[in-house]
């Protein structure tokens, strides 16, 4: 199966990666864009064939590796 | 004293580190490798700075969960004292020995210069070469020391006297509440964004770090 992980900042946490996107847009004449937030995005080919087993693993591992949840939140999306 | 320092790759501080330890007990610590599963019997373990893995993930992510770390943790939690410089700090924190996070700088640079630190306590393992509310001036030399945390966790930080250490003149990376240094519950964990070891000779333009570490020796010997 396919895993595919969104990694977040939460709300609040300052983004420097996201400002420093936000004002190369606005020098290359974007205008409008309120703000940018980056995030991570990870996939991974997992074995396991159970979705539902495949996505309760997949959400260890953010909270144990993938995402740090002090200031990062996370979605897993499981696919064949 | 017996001291070990983790070596983890793309550590760059372990040298100056075991320089500063050296030069504060006389005797060169132990250089421990990250995929060692054992530590040698020490009275401090020092998590050096550097780019461990890369910074890959984020600071210290990786660094935190490799095999040693286990052995850091048990021993931190038997009592035995642990230091985290810069890189050294964010890996404390991923790997749950402190709360909190090192965020990217807030103004996006790489910050190198001299910093002035306010000692909040001397009453700790680490600090007793200090005065209680002495300032000292030490170098910084990171892209991620940006301390973050939620007010809950702030809140009990303060109410127990675990800010081991706050920027003075100027805050060079947006910290929150000033903060460059933390310990743990029982003060024998502390994680720092200056590098005292980089201020323990004359020839490095200072030597206000040495107390640190002479504090250490003498606290631990």
């Amino acid at each position: 199966m396919k895993a595919k992980v969104h990694i977040t900042l939460k709300r609040g946490v300052l983004d420097v990666q996201g400002k420093a996107i936000g004002g190369a847009l606005a020098s290359l004449g974007f205008g409008g864009v309120a703000d940018v937030r980056q995030g991570k995005y990870i996939e991974l080919d997992i074995a396991e064939t159970d979705p539902a087993i495949a996505k309760s693993r997949v959400e260890e591992m953010c909270r144990k590796l993938l995402a740090n949840t002090v200031i990062e939140n996370y979605a897993v999306e499981i696919s064949r | 004293m017996k001291a070990a320092v983790v070596l983890f790759p793309g550590s760059n501080r372990e040298r100056d580190m075991a320089v500063a330890l050296e030069r504060a007990t006389g005797e060169p610590p132990a250089i421990v490798w990250h995929g060692d599963t054992t530590l040698p019997k020490v009275d401090l373990i020092v998590l050096p700075g550097g780019f461990s893995y890369g910074d890959y993930l984020r600071s210290g992510a990786i660094a935190a969960r490799a095999p040693i770390m286990r052995s850091v943790v048990e021993a931190a939690e038997r009592g035995v004292a642990v230091l985290g410089v810069c890189n050294g700090f964010q890996i404390l924190t991923e790997a749950g020995l402190l709360p909190g996070v090192l965020l990217p700088n807030a103004h996006g640079k790489f910050a190198c210069k001299n910093v002035a630190l306010r000692v909040e306590t001397s009453q700790t393992v680490f600090t007793g070469g200090y005065e209680a509310g002495q300032t000292i001036s030490v170098p910084i030399a990171h892209h991620d020391g940006n301390y973050f945390a939620d007010d809950e966790t702030l809140a009990r930080l303060e109410g127990e006297g675990r800010v081991a250490f706050r920027y003075v003149g100027g805050n060079p990376n947006g910290s929150i509440r000033d903060i460059a240094g933390i310990y743990n519950e029982t003060k024998t964990v502390l994680g720092l964004m200056p590098h005292p070891e980089d201020a323990t000779d004359p020839s490095q333009g200072g030597t206000d770090g040495l107390g640190l570490f002479t504090g250490l020796a003498n606290a631990l010997s």
